[in-house]
């Protein structure tokens, strides 16, 4: 359902030129289901219940995953443990990149701290002379956005449940044409006339043509790994620009503190809507939405043809090695991982070997929650990078201090609550207790 | 002002740092996290020494005059000690985490003592760096003429100078405090308390730029001296290692003398 919520709501960006879009809540999650992926299909093939571990783990938006071959989990655990410093920063990275161009963004071009309208879910304004009807009118705010996303997971885990499939692909399918098309267009129009270049119409639409479409192949289909996980970040930073910009002030602030409770309860809640998505998805084995989740997931498969019944006959010629990335062409089957030939062809004895090297998922909910409150700490502070520094620091702490509870907890934990905790905290403290410090040390030139 | 000054004050301040993390850091996961976690570890301890400053400000009522210099001075002089108390307290941790480490994966080797302690000299640094210089820069890119009002011209050089230093200073104090708390040696954790102490109290005299300067760049020096014969140099290996003959440097790079 946090798929569901994503597309959801991105379709409603679609839908609404004017009206514009709601927020994006799908909760994060952290989940670990490879080992329980792989106990219960011992007795398959091992490429296949690799591939049932990669069903399993590409979970909904804002799963995130840190998959570990089956093993006797004393051994479990060390992998565990040794393959987590290098996933943190294997989400480091992205975040960190999503977070710069926002904050570059915001920093240089001022259409998006303008305000121009609000979103229709906030239909409250923050225009009021007195702060008690200020704070009221953005709790009024948050309690309709979060309800609207309430509402909104709940109908996708129905039409999960029910099988909706195709209804769920083509509702992806137009969200991310919406965002890869129109917001970048808008994007492009803005940074031009931020720097005064001028371009022509033909040479606007081959760009954009060229962005939008290779986009929609790699993020729906099959593309390069990075050239996916550049677009995934490229989107979810446009996302984060237009929350930055549409949603007032003080809402922002209540609707991200509401986004980690609402998270966290509908993570680790047994009727929470996110859990039952997970859980059914754990029944059919089915992986859920591969194009809204980031993934720094690689699987090399080296082995014999005896996975590949296409290339049963080839096994005389050399194939190349490929590296492949989790994708899936089509909901509810996944394309199975190309074999990863040997040089040496022609060793029909050979046993199977295989190496995958697991990676991490996060959800795109996460990405984007993450840059609107580091975007708005850039936007609103005075000028002051001080504060979008604690935050950035603080995002990355709770991410690590999240990774580390899911390898001790090994269960979907969500990701938003901790970081966005630790965001707020710094921002409010930052601006309020440590701008003043710092500026007046600097206007004497001390040093501490 | 200018471009020229912008880069050029950016790469006095942050060069060397970014240099250093980019050879020594950047490379393993593990290093990068714990760099992250000390820079955490720093900017919690600004957050404090900012709410004591505020509440011994709240309590004089924020009347003007001489009082608020004295309050500033006592605000930098706090803000020291919690600092140091905080590196303390980010030794305490790290020490459970490579002995958590250890215990789990006893074959890896968890980094070194040592290693962390540069790491997080380098975090601590490397924050306070940042915090102190960044809104300066990012002034420097607007309009504007430096010392109109009498003040002195070289306001960014030198701001970007004392950053360099700051920033270097933290990755030695940090060496030579860890070691000091890993032999017990309580006196290491005094001299670099007092040097820091110093070193902000120096900053004081703030116009003064080349009494300021030079001393702290002094300071400087004789940290990194005696942080590079605790972190286990020694001449010998100084003398090898310029005139490139270390043989176990060699071998780790295979390469022939």
């Amino acid at each position: 359902m946090l798929t569901f919520m994503a597309s959801d709501s991105e379709e409603e960006v679609c839908d609404e030129r004017t009206s514009l879009m709601s927020a994006e809540s799908p909760p994060p999650r952290c989940c670990q289901e490879a080992r329980q992926g792989l106990e219960d299909r011992e007795s398959a093939a091992q490429w296949r219940s690799q591939d049932s571990e990669e069903d399993l783990d590409e979970d909904a938006d804002r799963y995130m995953c840190s998959g570990v071959p089956g093993q006797p989990s004393g051994l479990e655990e060390e992998l565990t443990l040794k393959y987590g410093a290098k996933h943190v920063i294997m989400l480091f990275v992205p975040v960190t990149l999503c977070m710069v161009v926002v904050v570059a963004t915001i920093k240089s071009v001022r259409f998006y701290t303008e305000k121009n309208g609000q979103l229709i879910y906030t239909p409250f304004t923050e225009d009021t002379p007195s702060v008690g009807q200020r704070l009221l009118n953005s709790v009024l705010n948050t309690l309709i956005m979060i309800s609207v996303i309430v509402a909104m997971t709940i109908f996708l885990v129905v039409l999960y449940k029910y099988r909706c499939y195709k209804f769920i692909h083509g509702w992806l399918i137009m969200s991310s044409l919406m965002l890869l098309f129109l917001f970048t267009y808008i994007y492009l129009g803005e940074v031009l006339k931020t720097y005064n270049v001028a371009m022509d119409y033909p040479t606007l639409f081959l760009t954009v043509w060229n962005f939008g479409a290779v986009g929609m192949v790699c993020i729906h289909w099959k593309g390069p790994l990075v050239l996916q996980q550049a677009y995934l970040i490229m989107i979810s930073a446009l996302m984060a620009l237009v929350f930055i910009k549409y949603l007032p002030e003080w809402s922002a602030w209540v609707i991200l503190g509401a986004i980690s409770v609402y998270d966290l309860v509908a993570v680790l809640c047994p009727k929470g809507p996110l859990r039952m998505l997970v859980e059914t998805a754990q029944e059919r084995n089915e992986p859920i939405f591969p194009a809204l989740i980031y993934s720094s997931a690689m699987v090399w498969t080296v082995g014999m043809a005896k996975l590949d019944p296409s290339s049963q006959g080839a096994l005389q010629l050399p194939y190349d090695p490929e590296m492949e990335e989790d994708s899936y062409d089509s909901f509810g089957e996944p394309s199975y991982p190309e074999v990863f030939e040997p040089p040496l062809p022609g060793y029909p004895g050979d046993e199977l070997e295989e190496e995958e090297e697991r990676g991490v998922k996060l959800g795109l909910g996460d990405f984007i929650f993450y840059s609107v409150l580091v975007g708005k700490a850039a936007a609103t502070g005075s000028g002051d990078w001080n504060t979008t520094l604690a935050c950035f620091v603080a995002i990355l702490i709770g991410l690590c201090l999240t990774l580390l509870l899911l390898a001790v907890f090994k269960k979907a934990l969500p990701a938003l609550p901790i970081s966005i905790t630790f965001g707020l905290i710094f921002y409010f403290s930052t601006d309020n207790l440590v701008r003043p410090f710092m500026d007046t040390l600097a206007s004497h030139q001390l040093y501490i | 002002m200018t471009a020229a000054v912008f880069f050029g004050c950016a790469f006095i301040a942050f060069g060397p740092a970014l240099a250093l993390y980019i050879f020594t850091i950047a490379t393993e996961p593990l290093r990068v996290i714990f760099l992250i976690i000390g820079a955490f570890f720093w900017l919690v301890s600004l957050l404090f020494s900012s709410l004591f400053w505020f509440m011994a400000r709240a309590i004089t009522d924020n009347k003007d005059g001489p009082i608020q210099k004295y309050l500033l001075i006592l605000g930098v002089l706090v803000s020291v000690l919690i600092q140091e108390m905080f590196r303390f307290v980010y030794y305490k941790l790290l020490k459970k985490a490579s002995e958590g480490l250890k215990t789990i994966n006893p074959d890896e080797t968890a980094p070194s003592m040592r290693l962390l302690a540069y790491v997080s000299g380098l975090g601590f640094g490397i924050m306070s760096g940042v915090f102190a210089f960044v809104n300066t820069l990012s002034d420097s890119l607007g309009p504007g003429t430096v010392g109109i009002h009498g003040d002195s011209p070289q306001f960014f050089l030198n701001s970007a100078f004392m950053t360099l230093v700051i920033i270097l200073l933290h990755v030695f104090w940090g060496i030579i405090f860890f070691d000091g708390c890993e032999k017990k040696k309580w006196s290491a954790l005094l001299v670099v308390l007092l040097t820091h102490l110093l070193v902000s109290a120096l900053t004081f005299i703030s116009p003064h730029y080349g009494i300021n300067l030079v001393s702290t760049y002094l300071i400087m020096v004789l940290m990194g001296i005696w942080a590079f014969f605790v972190a286990g140099g020694s001449c010998r290996s100084l003398k090898l290692c310029l005139l490139c003959q270390d043989k176990d440097f060699l071998l780790f790079n295979q390469r022939s003398r």
